[in-house]
């Protein structure tokens, strides 16, 4: 399909429909990433809509080696979210469960293939498709911030170079904060180290998922940097589970909530 | 021989109450980890190398057997008799025969996971043989009977400060003196006396050509040249999966090799043996253990593209903060938690979810193994025969049921938001979650489902509304 902005949707000659994939725990805990994806993408001419009956993508059940219940919920996914034109998440590492592994569980349904290329998480949907060359209300946000590279972002949707590859440095979050006003953005020493969140390890390993999760801290905090910004909530949460048991002054920040000009009331 | 015994979260709990050992031990690490990078970045070509490398690795893998029967024939042609053995067992019974027939009272090795693997040492001193191991980070192991906490690294989980006690103690080095050049120094005259009076060498080996009947040792101490040249014996213990095709191939892999493991281009010595040196004999010992039945495992036959470099152990934030003794297969990291479950899942379970699926491993792979993926793969086989612990099945099991009824995920969410606030915090400090040090999410009044359907209610109303008025 080739990719149409939303905004020529005018001129388009039918609507394009974009299905919102709220993870689970996201619709829980943290409406707000939700919401602010929602505006966002409505301000930006698009006509999206939150399906009712969708419920988690899975990657727990996956990751932990439910392979019936991994199976059900990427069929139950695939026909919520089939009639969409694109669906679109605030979340690299539920997007890559999707896009990357449903296929260990689901490869032969034809309806999953259909759908697959038309899921994106937020960042890529704002720069692949709609082509996004500026926010649709002007963002003046003049702080520092360290870029937090969540690591299904990093390594299965190449949101940036990872550090073990060889490759020209390109970085989706860096690009995408480059239309914001005053921004400073920095990156922390180890620049793609995982902060240890990793879906149930955080609990199968608590004493070794902090340890991870301070010593990331550390390195986010040693840039100067006020706020942590990415675009995955999962490791968000659990950085910010630290920094607030420690009472750290840094703050975690999902990258949309910034994009939306509201980035300080997170 | 390691514990199988090791669960891996407690066994990284307890390395991680001394916290400056583990974050000493992590920069460490880490910096080897840093110097591959440098090294790597110096080839405009890397990415190709791993490209051929994996290529190389799975076209031999897919004709593994007419490779072996090609180098058995090659290595027989150059005068060397090449053993099979099943497993570990007949692996240690061979070399033990070689040994015992020939009166051998003294074996010098050279660095060799798969000896580790079988348990040779002990095997051998139970039967009346001193084995010396000559590398230096394993004979550090080895004076203080421990397995090697990394494959390259042996020693890594040591500082200086502990090595001049165990000096002091085994070999009678000043007291106190901490001096690495000193210390070397010292375990380097130890170790000439054992080469010199060795009856036999055995060494390990890191490339095995088809084309030539002939292997490659890699190490940097030259311990494999002193161990092959002194004494009359050289054995050769080799896993199945060591072949490459020929000997052209083998410059994709010495460059990838010593770079990857420790950062230099690379290794000090890579030394060939096609024959036993004059009035002596060369045994090559093919090992399976195993291997054939990964070999046949469509999710796991890639492991056995390994080299063992052990990049992957210095790029796992995981390794890195938990040390080689956390894991309970001889051999730790990412690789070892996909070879460890798929020899033993019952023992060995517990490896493939000492994880956080970062992925780093199978970027840094110099063959491309997708370890990451045959962690998760692993974690499937552990569900499916009954593994998981009791709590954590039956919360999948729930986790499956709501997923399928988003209106019962819903209440469950809500009576979360709405209880967690009022529970007292002596309730939760001992969770999973907050035990170690995280305070819990603050708790929304509502879900975005909720915000979301009421936006459009009152969207509807306005609209509703709107369309009232306009009516009248």
């Amino acid at each position: 399909m080739q990719p149409v902005p939303c905004s020529s949707l005018s001129e388009a000659p039918r609507t394009m429909k974009i299905g919102l994939f709220i993870p689970c725990f996201i619709n829980e805990l943290f409406p707000h990433v939700a919401m602010a994806t929602l505006e966002l993408l409505e301000s930006l001419g698009c006509e999206v809509e939150f399906p009712l009956q969708q419920s988690c993508c899975g990657q727990p059940l996956a990751n932990n080696g439910d392979s019936k219940g991994a199976c059900d919920a990427a069929r139950r996914f695939t026909g919520v979210f089939q009639q969409y034109d694109y669906v679109v998440a605030p979340s690299g590492s539920c997007v890559s469960h999707v896009t990357h592994h449903y296929d260990w569980y689901i490869a032969e349904d034809p309806a999953y293939q259909q759908l697959k290329p038309k899921v994106y998480e937020i960042i890529e949907f704002l720069q692949d498709v709609l082509k996004l060359e500026k926010l649709p209300k002007p963002v003046y946000f003049p702080h520092k911030v360290s870029i937090h590279q969540s690591c299904h972002g990093l390594r299965e949707l190449h949101h940036a170079s990872p550090s073990e590859l060889m490759i020209p440095y390109q970085s989706r979050l860096e690009n995408i904060l480059k239309l914001v006003d005053g921004v400073d953005v920095l990156l922390p020493e180890r620049r793609d180290e995982c902060c240890g969140f990793g879906g149930t390890f955080c609990v199968d390993e608590p004493e070794l998922s902090t340890a991870m999760g301070e010593d990331r801290i550390a390195q986010h905090e040693a840039t100067g940097a006020e706020y942590i910004v990415g675009a995955d909530p999962s490791c968000l949460m659990h950085m910010g589970g630290i920094i607030r048991h420690q009472g750290k002054q840094i703050r975690p920040l999902h990258i949309v909530e910034i994009l939306t000009g509201r980035g300080a009331g997170a | 021989m390691k514990d199988d015994s090791v669960k891996h979260p407690q066994a990284a709990a307890e390395f991680l109450k001394d916290r400056a050992q583990a974050k000493w031990h992590d920069s460490a690490i880490w910096w080897v980890r840093q110097k591959r990078d440098a090294q790597a970045k110096q080839l405009p070509e890397w990415e190709e190398l791993r490209r051929l490398a994996r290529e190389i690795k799975a076209h031999t893998l897919s004709q593994l057997d007419d490779y072996l029967a090609q180098f058995e024939a090659n290595a027989q042609k150059n005068g060397v008799t090449v053993h099979w053995a099943a497993d570990a067992d007949e692996h240690n019974r061979i070399v033990h025969g070689i040994l015992a027939a020939r009166q051998v009272k003294k074996l010098v090795k050279s660095k060799s996971m798969l000896t580790e693997e079988c348990g040779l040492n002990p095997y051998l001193e139970q039967r009346g043989i001193e084995v010396v191991d000559t590398d230096l980070g394993e004979r550090i192991v080895q004076l203080r009977h421990e397995a090697p906490s990394h494959i390259v690294m042996p020693a890594i989980h040591l500082k200086k400060e502990q090595i001049s006690e165990l000096f002091h103690k085994e070999l009678g080095t000043e007291a106190g003196n901490n001096d690495p050049t000193y210390l070397t120094h010292a375990a380097r005259a130890n170790l000439r006396e054992h080469f010199l009076t060795a009856d036999a060498g055995l060494t390990g080996v890191n490339f095995a050509i088809a084309e030539t009947g002939g292997v490659v040792v890699c190490t940097n101490e030259g311990n494999a040249d002193l161990g092959t040249s002194l004494p009359p014996i050289h054995i050769a213990s080799m896993g199945l999966e060591k072949i490459i095709p020929k000997l052209e191939h083998l410059g994709v892999f010495t460059r990838l090799l010593a770079r990857s493991a420790i950062g230099s281009p690379v290794t000090t010595y890579t030394s060939h043996f096609h024959q036993a040196r004059p009035g002596g004999e060369m045994h090559i010992v093919i090992v399976d253990n195993g291997r054939s039945d990964i070999l046949g495992n469509e999710d796991f036959y890639q492991s056995l593209r390994c080299i063992r470099c052990g990049a992957c152990m210095n790029t796992c934030p995981v390794y890195r903060r938990s040390s080689g003794f956390s894991y309970s297969y001889i051999i730790p990291g990412p690789i070892g938690s996909t070879l460890g479950p798929s020899r033993d899942m019952k023992k060995h379970g517990s490896m493939a979810f000492a994880c956080s699926t970062c992925g780093s491993c199978s970027n840094v792979c110099p063959v491309k193994i997708n370890l990451h993926e045959q962690l998760v793969l692993h974690r499937k086989k552990a569900f499916d025969q009954n593994l998981l612990p009791t709590g954590k099945k039956m919360g999948l099991l729930a986790m499956r049921f709501l997923t399928q009824h988003p209106a019962l995920f819903d209440l469950g969410g809500k009576v979360m938001r709405k209880v967690v606030p009022i529970i007292p915090e002596s309730l939760t400090r001992h969770s999973a979650w907050s035990r170690a040090g995280r305070d819990l999410p603050p708790m929304p009044a509502q879900s975005f489902k909720e915000q979301y359907q009421q936006r459009s209610q009152n969207k509807k109303d306005k609209q509703d509304k709107k369309d009232k008025e306009e009516q009248q």
